[in-house]
């Protein structure tokens, strides 16, 4: 039998420290350690995916994973990857598929932005001793209002919902991770006063209690959408796309539709969960209006609705045709953005870096005087509290997060999650799996993470001598590039380290 | 190779000052120009300037244009955009002193111009609208030319060189305002550009600011989808049109604009009473590209009266006085002693509270 | 009294706490030393059942009314008055297992002598509940029905 494919990684196991306890093979739902006739620990390299869940359970710290060195010829151009894809290729007659964000090396450009502190002519303010405000309020609102002789508002204002930070938990379906995942997203929301998204679906029961803390998601299969559904929810997204896959609907496996995702989705149990590329009743913009208002009106009103979209060539574009039908928030994901399963090629080619989309759409709805009338939350890959700054900086009113939720709650990336075995209890449905995941502690974590980045995303608000993300919001001057060409700063509409 | 104001943005620390009389009753410049005097070490000599309201009495109906010109090409470009959308009745060179110690100096005309009625008519703009979309395209368009004074019986005085030594090159002794606001500038950078001094102004606004606002840039985003052109790039400028738009545009009063610039804290807003609460919400939600952080202090003058702001945290001084029918404004206590010796009463500034006079003989312009 | 309780929803069946278990009672206190160099190898006083899909930790009950104190014909077995904690006194058990055989939980394990939880000896938290890394087990008052 001629082997066309190695292991990707080597099971380094130090027999000095090793207890045969065992733990790694009960662990390890690839079947990786087997425990022996005699007691000793053996493995099977080729199934592991370097989850790092042994790693981090040894009890010894014996374990370690390592790349498995077998070396084609060198080749810049038929790299040691784009070989074995093409064998996996040729075996199976399939296409790709993968997990989570694109890992390819394109430029990251917020690694390429720099902030600015304020110094002598300016004081920074010291978040120790003076409010910081980072509360943000997200809804549609007018340019100007009307007053009675009283001095109130007489002008009708829509619907806005108060986030305490300017972060939220993205979209992850019931189905693609597991309910202990999604409740200890919920309960995190809940402990932050933010929001956490249904993903498409479906809302379980389980997490009625969290509502208060949900925005409800309302995408092409339309899994679970029925009107307590929409009624529970405090923000209605509609997710036109997603960065991991713009152009295409979701895939769940019927292998992660168990009795408890059917019952939520609305669909037969062990049925594969084929979301349709297009909302098949949105074919153009006034589609998508007439949706928005069917939502508007189904839930009187008294909610937000937002339209998500995958980041593309004329987000521009779109973004301001979605402002225009009606729609209170606009997200953008970019094209880094996570998935539980998407075709390989689409996740790492289609899409662009969410930052020069974010610059664009921003400066595009203020040339055209409407960007005031809306939010603006961007996704794609928001790794640390710098990244969240400088969107706002850029011109964000907040941002989504799910992949840096999932690696506070254990996810390592090994970036198998369509195979329904996480290690972690997060992107599975096997119940041996999901136990794993306790949501008193995951919650603490993710809570943990998000306190850590709000307190330091206070102390660069104060070193720029701002003490409220208001002021911080589109405010370029705040960055300047570092290693961008002319027509990169342009779109980003910042000036050169140094200007 | 120094870029000027518009090219590139300018932070500046300064001395304030401002005199007025609520009846309406008129004094020639002497004083203001005594008590910015005093505050001589706030400045480097780089920028001084003044505003005064009530100095055109026998032209109240007229809109003074002050304008500075590079060269003659600027100034005939000008005349003829003038001409198209206005008619002049009286315009000639602005009395000046010669001082050795103002040098350079641009050519500098004003008009007192009324709007033609047929162009008024067919722009369907209300006159104010109609005047502030002409100065912003001369500013903008016409290249050596800078309108710093548009406003009816009202004018700005500005040039490079200290206030008080301005003050003399404009011979403010020899007008008379109910209204007087000053300004000593101290900027981080030298361009030497005339217009780049304060106050700032459009139509009869004018500001006179210390400080620097480091939410300049989300202000003039903000401001610029309403179609204000931020050309100066100074944080003066996107102030005066933050009022512009929250007074003139959306009809709010002006008190409650300046508390919409340095909203109440979300905490403070928590604290408030259900309908108090919901109104400061709801405004700090629309007008959250006004809010304005950084250190500020402003003295904002119009037809109407004068208002005094800090900034929410006090970040710069503003010392205000009354004695009398008189208010009197400055950077430092001083600088009010040496004009008024004994105020009945003299107060510093709390961070976000305006200090307002309104002229009690408003004039029906 | 507190008691360590196990949550089975929230057993991942690693077995872990016998792991912690030996090395708390061993002489080195290290995991390493405890398994491979140590003789004799300490025993686990916590024992895990089942398999992935359900699992269970469980050990002593510390009973109010212990069988195995009744039971034991030297005294080894006592109940402390105060802490409640029911151990084997090492010096008198003379391994005649009859304790093994009336405990209702089958908490006692055989071995040189009989083994069974000793809470750590009254530490803050016993090692098995600190070093959980799903936090099934609980230290807490009280009954079951926690």
């Amino acid at each position: 039998m001629l082997e066309y494919l190695m292991p990707e990684y080597k099971v380094i196991r130090d027999k000095d420290r090793c207890i045969e306890c065992g733990a790694c093979a009960r662990q390890c739902s690839n079947e990786v350690h087997k425990i022996e006739e005699d007691g000793s620990l053996s493995a099977d390299e080729v199934k592991c995916v370097n989850c790092q869940r042994c790693v981090c359970l040894c009890p010894t710290r014996a374990i370690s994973i390592q790349k498995y060195e077998n070396n084609f010829r060198e080749n810049a151009n038929w790299t040691d990857q784009s070989m074995k894809e093409i064998f996996k290729q040729a075996a199976t007659g399939g296409i790709l598929l993968s997990a989570m964000g694109n890992p390819q090396p394109y430029p990251i450009y917020w690694d390429k932005m720099l902030l600015n502190a304020s110094q002598v002519t300016n004081p920074s303010i010291d978040p120790l001793r003076e409010p910081m405000e980072t509360r943000t309020i997200l809804g549609r609102k007018p340019d100007s209002v009307e007053f009675d002789e009283n001095g109130r508002i007489t002008t009708e204002i829509p619907p806005g919902v108060t986030i305490d930070v300017p972060i939220m938990f993205s979209a992850m379906s019931f189905g693609s991770i597991s309910l202990n995942a999604q409740k200890s997203l919920a309960m995190a929301a809940k402990e932050l006063n933010t929001f956490y998204n249904t993903g498409e679906g479906g809302m379980h029961q389980d997490l009625f209690p969290y509502a208060d803390h949900s925005i409800v998601q309302v995408a092409s299969g339309r899994f679970g959408v029925h009107k307590e559904y929409l009624e529970r929810g405090q923000i209605i997204e509609i997710k036109i796309g997603q960065g991991a896959k713009p152009g295409i609907g979701g895939h769940l496996p019927g292998e992660k539709v168990n009795s408890e995702v059917s019952k939520t989705r609305m669909i037969p149990e062990g049925s594969d969960a084929i979301s349709p590329a297009p909302h098949h009743d949105i074919y153009s913009i006034e589609d998508l209006r007439q949706l928005i208002y069917s939502l508007k009106e189904a839930t009187g009103y008294k909610k937000p609705v937002a339209v998500k979209i995958a980041a593309v060539h004329n987000s521009a574009a779109i973004a301001s045709g979605i402002v225009r039908a009606g729609a209170d928030i606009v997200v953008m994901d970019g094209y880094r953005g996570g998935s539980g399963a998407t075709p390989t090629r689409i996740r790492d080619n289609v899409g662009i870096p969410i930052e020069l989309a974010l610059a664009a759409v921003d400066q595009r709805l203020r040339d055209e005087g409407i960007r005031n009338q809306i939010s603006l939350v961007i996704a794609g890959s928001i790794r640390n509290s710098a990244d969240i700054v400088k969107a706002i900086a850029l011109g964000a009113d907040a941002v989504y997060v799910a992949s840096a939720a999932l690696i506070a709650m254990g996810c390592h990336m090994c970036r198998t999650c369509n195979t329904g075995k996480c290690n972690w209890g997060i992107a599975t449905q096997r119940d041996d799996l999901v136990k794993r995941l306790n949501p008193e502690i995951m919650s603490k974590r993710v809570v943990n993470l998000i306190h850590a980045w709000d307190h330091e995303i206070q102390e660069m608000l104060g070193g720029m001598g701002i003490n409220s993300i208001d002021s911080l919001r589109g405010n370029r001057l705040m960055l300047r590039g570092i290693g961008l060409s002319e027509k990169e700063l342009e779109i980003l509409g910042i000036k050169h380290a140094g200007e | 190779m120094l870029k000027k104001e518009g090219e590139i943005r300018i932070p500046a620390g300064c001395a304030i000052s401002g005199i007025m009389n609520r009846k309406g009753i008129r004094f020639s410049g002497v004083d203001i120009i005594t008590s910015i005097a005093l505050m001589h070490d706030r400045s480097n000599g780089l920028g001084g300037g003044f505003a005064a309201y009530g100095i055109y009495p026998s032209h109240k109906e007229f809109y003074a244009f002050h304008i500075f010109y590079d060269a003659k090409e600027s100034k005939e470009k000008t005349e003829e955009f003038l001409n198209e959308h206005y008619d002049i009745d009286l315009a000639g060179k602005i009395p000046t002193r010669k001082m050795s110690i103002i040098k350079d100096a641009p050519i500098i005309w004003r008009y007192f111009a009324k709007p033609k009625e047929s162009t008024l008519i067919e722009s369907a703009l209300p006159e104010d609208e109609y005047t502030a979309r002409c100065v912003i395209s001369i500013n903008s368009n016409i290249k050596g030319a800078y309108v710093f004074s548009s406003g009816k019986n009202m004018g700005a005085f500005k040039a490079v060189g200290y206030p008080e030594d301005v003050g003399e090159f404009y011979r403010l002794d020899e007008y008379k305002a109910h209204l007087w606001t000053a300004h000593g500038r101290f900027p981080t950078n030298t361009p030497g550009w005339w217009g780049g001094a304060h106050p700032f102004t459009l139509l009869d606004w004018s500001i006179v600011h210390n400080g620097e606002i480091s939410s300049y840039d989300a202000n003039r985003r903000y401001v610029e989808m309403y179609g204000y052109q931020c050309s100066l790039q100074t944080d003066t400028e996107v102030i005066t049109y933050l009022f512009d738009l929250l007074v003139r545009k959306h009809k709010i009063n002006l008190e409650l604009a300046a508390r919409i610039l340095t909203a109440p804290s979300w905490d403070e807003i928590d604290a408030m009473d259900p309908e108090k609460k919901e109104l400061f919400t709801n405004l700090r939600r629309i007008y959250s590209g006004a809010l304005i952080n950084g250190p500020f202090s402003i003295i904002l003058g119009s037809n109407k009266g004068v208002l005094a702001l800090n900034d929410r945290l006090k970040l710069r001084a503003l010392v205000a006085a009354t004695d009398g029918d008189n208010l009197y404004l400055a950077s430092e206590e001083a600088a009010i002693k040496v004009i008024c010796r004994n105020p009945e009463k003299i107060w510093y500034v709390e961070g976000g509270k305006p200090v307002v006079m309104n002229l009690e003989v408003p004039d029906k312009c | 009294m507190k008691r360590v309780y196990a949550v089975e929803k929230l057993c991942l069946n690693c077995k872990l706490c016998e792991v912690y278990c030996k090395t708390a009672h061993s002489k080195s206190k290290n995991v390493i030393k405890a398994y491979k160099y140590e003789t004799p190898v300490p025993e686990s006083r916590i024992f895990v059942e089942g398999d992935n899909t359900a699992s269970l930790a469980f050990s002593c009950r510390h009973c109010e009314h212990p069988a195995c104190v009744e039971a034991c014909i030297t005294g080894a077995m006592v109940k402390d008055p105060e802490t409640g904690i029911v151990t084997n006194v090492k010096e008198r058990c003379i391994g005649c297992m009859t304790c093994l055989l009336v405990c209702p939980y089958g908490a006692i394990r055989p071995g040189h002598i009989a083994y069974k939880c000793d809470l750590c000896q009254g530490e803050t938290t016993p090692a098995c509940v600190a070093n959980c890394p799903n936090h099934a087990l609980v230290y807490i008052e009280g009954g079951s029905e926690k």
